[in-house]
């Protein structure tokens, strides 16, 4: 069974998934990262593939990716590097990235790696739902992978339901009309959305991300909805840090505690 | 035949290949740009401005010491005396109508040399509407003279920092600043490039080259329709103007004019369709130079509206069909043409257009000819690069 199912299935609250950048801070840190955050206790993981322009992220992403690519990283040594995946990490694994570094690593050429390495799931936030079922579902299908469409707070009811009856995994909730990073406080607008949303009952869980930070923001995700994603600023952690195990350890437990 | 499809693709190419977040702004376009485009009371406004504030129709000026020494029939279509010295102006008076209908308060742009941010400016500081215009820190610099003028309009211009800081990365800040600004804002983007239905809408605003060429034409030689057009190619708005009207009469030649930098294979150019492979880049899947990863890589060329690494869609289009013959003019040979043509006609041309009469040394064409060369801007921004180039 796929493993995004099986956690669905399993647990139905306060499920935490954490986004890092392949090849960010150093170029060999993948699997340490992705052990240390399964070890402190989170859900899913989320290997930000990184590409040049990420239209989608504030200025920490921007920066991972330009780090990242900087330090050499690409689609084909991310593979390398995973290739004992599934020896070091039992939870569920999405990679999320850009659509083009996939598109020439070719799309069955990379399904098909996935499936090899043990991802479980993909968001790429620009690949169109048209484009994703005329072109590229059956490939999903084909290797077991899950896809996971955004909605935003703009988003109009009956494109939900459209996403919801296309997406497989989880809907990503995109918390406001924003590109990723850290944000102060969630704001009544926003926790008017999460209920709106959760009102509609779709068939999909639901993960809040986008300026999600700490326990608090962690907690009030949580509470309108099945879990949430941390990407900003656990990337700040991962930048500050000069102990990997130690430090995403203590934010991991700090926002579970 | 030449034309966009329902989805927004010319061929393979196009598309809206945009973030959740953005759907709804774009939606909301393309459900309504023709509808308004084609209202009355829009074409009025629009051909009102065009005619009273830009200065259209612009001349068809037969270049007759050029014509000798090229042996040929040269026209030049000159969009470098619309109001603010270029043909930008043209899709900027079209798309501040159009967010008008829309009922926009805030206009977003990215810009490179600063033309298109200088149209932008101006079409907002005429409708009264607060204006921001995201700009590669480098190009900031190194295009000061139109930084003061978009301030002097009552802009704000916002440095981008992030990547090569020019053109690709004022527009990836742009389009974040959109997600960040769904309700109110209109980003007007300044080429044939982006999300479906920008390629179309400001092809078709900038349209109004090619119809007045083929009224003039007619008025001058008889034809509507010459042997040759030319026009450069950065996204390639002045170029889908001047073809629009020929895309389906066959006996036309589109002549795409592209920007080799210091050579195609120098490391430093900007000639996509030589360089690049099918990918996708704000928005639409295109001609794009990249590394084998799908990294977007840093163009090259002497002249910053012509430094893009992607092509509008439909001139991936016009390449991938065969429709359009493609020229890669290096930074010198781009120099020596605007030197040549500022002594031959006494016409100073943008670096951008200089490139388009440089081609005129590489391709075959016959003393019978009728050409026409897009002449999309006046060379008054250049000043500081002719003179540091210095060989006049």
């Amino acid at each position: 069974m796929n493993r995004i199912d099986e956690l669905f299935k399993q647990k139905k609250e306060r499920i935490l998934s954490i986004y890092f950048t392949a090849g960010f801070p150093k170029l060999g840190d993948t699997l340490t990262i992705m052990e240390a955050i399964e070890a402190a206790g989170a859900d899913i993981i989320e290997i930000g593939v990184p590409y040049s322009d990420p239209i989608a992220d504030g200025p920490t992403i921007q920066e991972s990716n330009n780090q990242a690519l900087n330090n050499g990283m690409t689609l084909k040594l991310l593979f390398e590097q995973l290739s004992e995946l599934r020896e070091k990490v039992s939870i569920p694994v999405i990679l999320m990235g850009y659509l083009n570094p996939v598109v020439q690593y070719g799309m069955e050429a990379f399904c098909k790696k996935c499936k090899e390495v043990g991802i479980d799931g993909l968001i790429l936030p620009d690949l169109p739902m048209q484009q994703y079922l005329s072109e590229y579902k059956e490939i999903f299908d084909a290797y077991d992978l899950r896809n996971t469409f955004l909605i935003s707070p703009q988003t109009a009811e009956e494109r939900i339901r459209q996403i919801d009856q296309h997406t497989d995994g989880f809907i990503y909730m995109v918390s406001s009309a924003s590109i990723t990073g850290a944000k102060k406080e969630i704001t009544p607008e926003q926790l008017a959305y999460f209920e709106r949303v959760k009102a509609m009952k779709l068939n999909n869980p639901r993960l809040i991300g986008f300026g999600i930070s700490d326990k608090p923001s962690f907690q009030t995700a949580s509470a309108h909805s099945h879990g949430a994603i941390i990407g900003s600023a656990f990337i700040n952690v991962l930048r500050e840090s000069s102990d990997l195990k130690k430090d995403i350890n203590e934010y991991i437990q700090g926002i579970l505690s | 035949m030449i034309k966009v499809d329902e989805n927004g693709f010319y061929g393979q190419f196009g598309g809206a290949y945009i973030p959740e977040m953005l759907y709804p702004n774009i939606e909301e376009l393309r459900e309504n740009y023709e509808l308004i485009m084609e209202s009355p009371a829009f074409r009025e406004e629009f051909d009102s401005l065009l005619k009273d504030y830009v200065g259209r129709p612009t001349p068809l000026f037969l270049a007759k010491r050029l014509s000798e020494k090229y042996n040929a029939k040269i026209y030049l279509k000159r969009e470098d005396l619309c109001h603010t010295g270029a043909h930008k102006i043209n899709n900027t008076v079209g798309q501040i109508i159009l967010a008008k209908k829309l009922n926009k308060k805030r206009i977003i742009a990215e810009t490179g040399a600063g033309q298109h941010g200088v149209a932008t400016a101006t079409v907002c500081a005429l409708m009264g509407m607060e204006c921001t215009v995201y700009m590669g820190a480098v190009d900031m610099e190194r295009q000061k003279p139109n930084v003061e003028r978009m301030r002097i309009l009552g802009a704000t211009v916002v440095p981008a920092n992030s990547g090569s800081k020019t053109l690709k990365d004022a527009t990836n800040e742009a389009m974040r600043q959109w997600i960040n600004n769904p309700v109110d804002t209109h980003y007007i983007i300044g080429s044939v490039v982006g999300p479906h239905p920008y390629p179309e809408m400001v092809a078709r605003f900038q349209s109004v080259i090619s119809a007045e060429m083929k009224a003039q034409l007619k008025e001058k030689e008889g034809r509507e329709n010459p042997d040759l057009v030319i026009a450069c190619v950065g996204g390639g708005s002045n170029a889908a103007g001047a073809f629009y009207h020929y895309y389906n009469e066959p006996s036309v030649r589109l002549i795409a004019v592209e920007a080799a930098g210091l050579g195609v294979s120098s490391g430093k150019s900007a000639a996509t369709t030589l360089l690049g492979k099918p990918g996708i880049l704000h928005g639409s899947k295109t001609l794009l130079m990249q590394t084998e990863d799908g990294q977007v890589v840093e163009p090259h060329s002497i002249s910053a509206g012509l430094d893009y690494p992607g092509i509008g869609p439909v001139h991936a289009h016009l390449f991938e069909s065969g429709r359009g013959e493609f020229v890669a003019v290096e930074d010198e040979h781009a120099m020596q043409a605007g030197i040549e043509v500022s002594r031959l006609e006494g016409i100073i041309p943008a670096i951008e257009s200089a490139h388009a009469f440089s081609a005129l040394n590489q391709i075959q064409y016959e003393p019978t000819d009728v050409i026409i060369i897009n002449l999309s801007g006046r060379g008054d921004k250049d000043l500081d690069t002719y003179i540091k180039w210095g060989n006049y």
